[in-house]
């Protein structure tokens, strides 16, 4: 029994889009007449142009409706979502070596305001964690919530709405930080405008996330959902408090911050800390326990133990914050808390990482003969090592060395390209046959050389830092007989440069691995002919592909 | 009430609530009763074998 849609939702829907569209183009170009710097301008002019653009495609494709309308999975914008974030990536990645190798070469700043460090590194993190990072989750995050509640995303525009909205967003946010607007807050760089904006396409995931668990004809909400949803409400909480703030104007781009002083610091860091926890952690377990399973065929290791870790994971994520303050005016009594917490935050992580590892016992063999097995797994053992580490460097005495040094830089490092980056990788290439429909990936052997090329270049990298930072932590520590400091600030940088030489030449591995994947993804998308299909495993395949010989074609 | 009996007050209140629910879920995912309703949650993924919603599914 297939349900048809009403006439009055169908028109409802169009009209909201058309509706919507108009006021942002309308708000779009008040900006960009009466914006009162260049950058508002500027962006009011992309407001206008995306929601001329948005409006023109909802006038001349108008909803059928039908039967038809919601007999399959809504697949188009997690496409545009795969693509993007394969994008995204080597952009990220690109500018992170940009300016790795500015590091180890100041000259490579080039004395331009457009181009030095400050500017271009929120450029690097916004891209990698939301550009990239962001996309693969929501790509992946509707992917497995419409096939874990076999039912189809709620809503007709509004899942489109989400992903060209989130790409506006990340449009907008670089190109302000490259013209110098910014609130000056790490992660949460873009000014209140586009703040709003976010929000307002954040509500929208979240009212479409909902809406698919609703209509859901699974009676169990699969874990993986419960890590998307906690990741989607969340991130909605920390964006909202802690980007509060009155604009100097409502033409102009400059605002101030709400808080102040050492409120404004424990915000940005309950907001910072969570960003990695939520964003960065929880959401990316989603593609672990859906993804894993899937690729080798076997259910997760205990589906007990995910509800726990579930549970831990978020009791005790929101309160390590403070480790990122020790030794500031934030009290002593909120400092030791952040470090508790963060201590036991090792035992929900250990229990996810055993869990996601646990779950290939019987099927080891995988490791060796699929790469995006491979990808999966070592990013759960990066996940390990880093939830390792960062309780470790929130020991309050361990931070006095690690603080303000290159061994933080290696340890989100570790947990950004092993971990975050690692299970995208596996997750993409999982999708990418199995959303254009194709028997397997282009190239295995280009997923080898992708996982051996990123493996190469997180070494490199991590090591490299784990040697600058523990210098620079020493020489800054360091006295003479008299009790004057050892070493000149400029004597610590100079000991730097080798580390970052191999640090930037690690980053290029990086990229040169996600180049591989960009030509894999590509090829398999055009559906060139495989070079290896034998050798890949059937889940290689779209699922409707699978079992050839008894499958009926699709369509 | 003074400020220091209101986080006295706050905190006791938070430590119990928290600390119950948490053993809660505890007891709630190790219950025997529920072993069979989370093996079968754990099969979710792997059961869904086409592009529709509607040929899959118990």
């Amino acid at each position: 029994m297939k349900a048809t849609t009403s006439e009055e939702v169908i028109a409802l829907s169009g009209a909201t889009a058309t509706i919507a569209a108009v006021i942002i183009g309308a708000i779009g170009a008040v900006l960009a007449i009466f914006g009162q710097d260049e950058v508002i301008r500027l962006h009011g002019a992309l407001f206008l142009l995306a929601a001329a653009a948005g409006g023109y495609y909802v006038l001349t494709h108008p909803r059928q409706g039908g039967a038809d309308e919601q007999a399959h999975y809504m697949d188009g914008p997690i496409k545009v979502a795969t693509i993007a974030a394969v994008f995204w990536g080597i952009v990220g990645f690109l500018v992170g070596d940009i300016i790795a190798w500015q590091l180890a070469f100041p000259a490579l700043n080039f004395d331009l305001p457009w181009t030095n460090f400050g500017r271009v590194r929120p450029v690097h993190t916004s891209a990698v964690i939301f550009a990239f990072g962001g996309n693969v989750l929501l790509a992946t995050s509707l992917y497995v919530v419409q096939r874990t509640s076999r039912a189809r995303i709620a809503g007709y525009w509004s899942p489109w709405f989400v992903i060209w909205g989130y790409q506006l967003f990340i449009v907008l946010a670089a190109s302000s930080y490259v013209l110098g607007a910014t609130e000056g807050k790490e992660y949460a760089e873009p000014e209140w405008y586009i703040d709003l904006w976010l929000t307002l396409v954040w509500v929208v995931y979240l009212l479409v996330f909902l809406g698919t668990l609703w209509k859901r004809k699974e009676p169990h909400i699969y874990v993986a959902n419960w890590f998307y949803l906690a990741f989607i409400v969340t991130i909605a909480m920390l964006h909202i408090v802690n980007n509060l703030a009155i604009p100097v104007s409502f033409l102009g781009t400059k605002s101030y911050s709400l808080f102040s002083g050492v409120q404004d610091a424990m915000t940005q860091w309950w907001y910072g800390h969570n960003a990695v926890g939520f964003f960065l952690t929880a959401g990316f377990l989603g593609i672990m326990y859906y993804f894993i399973p899937k690729r080798v065929e076997r259910p997760v290791y205990s589906y007990r133990l995910s509800i726990v870790h579930f549970w831990s994971l978020i009791f005790l994520y929101i309160w390590a914050g403070p480790h990122h303050l020790h030794y500031t005016a934030l009290p002593d009594w909120t400092q030791t808390l952040g470090m508790t917490f963060s201590i036991m935050l090792w035992m929900p992580s250990w229990g996810g990482m055993i869990n996601g590892l646990m779950t290939l016992s019987g099927a080891w063999d995988r490791l060796r003969t699929d790469p995006v097995v491979r990808l999966l797994v070592v990013s759960v053992a990066f996940y390990g090592m880093s939830t390792f580490e960062g309780p470790l460097m929130s020991i309050k005495s361990v931070n006095s060395l690690s603080h303000y040094t290159d061994w933080t830089i290696g340890h989100v490092h570790s947990g950004a390209l092993g971990w975050v980056g690692m299970v995208s990788f596996g997750a993409i290439y999982c999708l990418v046959p199995w959303l254009w429909k194709r028997r397997g990936l282009y190239s295995l052997r280009l997923v080898e050389w992708h996982f051996w090329t990123a493996t190469v270049g997180i070494v490199l990298y991590i090591s490299a830092m784990w040697v600058s930072g523990i210098t620079q932590g020493l020489m800054w520590r360091a006295y003479d007989k008299l009790g004057f400091l050892k070493y000149s600030f400029v004597e610590t940088v100079e000991v730097m440069h080798w580390p970052y030489v191999i640090r930037a030449t690690g980053g290029l591995l990086f990229l040169l691995g996600a180049v591989f994947m960009a030509i894999n993804v590509w090829r398999t998308i055009r559906g060139e002919v495989s070079s290896d299909i034998a050798d890949q495993p059937e889940t290689a395949a779209a699922p409707e592909l699978r079992h050839a010989a008894t499958a009926v074609p699709a369509e | 009430m003074t400020y220091h009996a209101a986080t006295v007050l706050s905190q006791t209140i938070a430590l119990v609530l928290f600390v119950s629910l948490f053993l809660a879920i505890v007891a709630y995912a190790f219950w025997p009763g529920n072993k069979k309703k989370f093996d079968q949650a754990a099969q979710v993924p792997l059961e869904d074998k086409s592009d529709e919603p509607e040929g899959d599914g118990r």
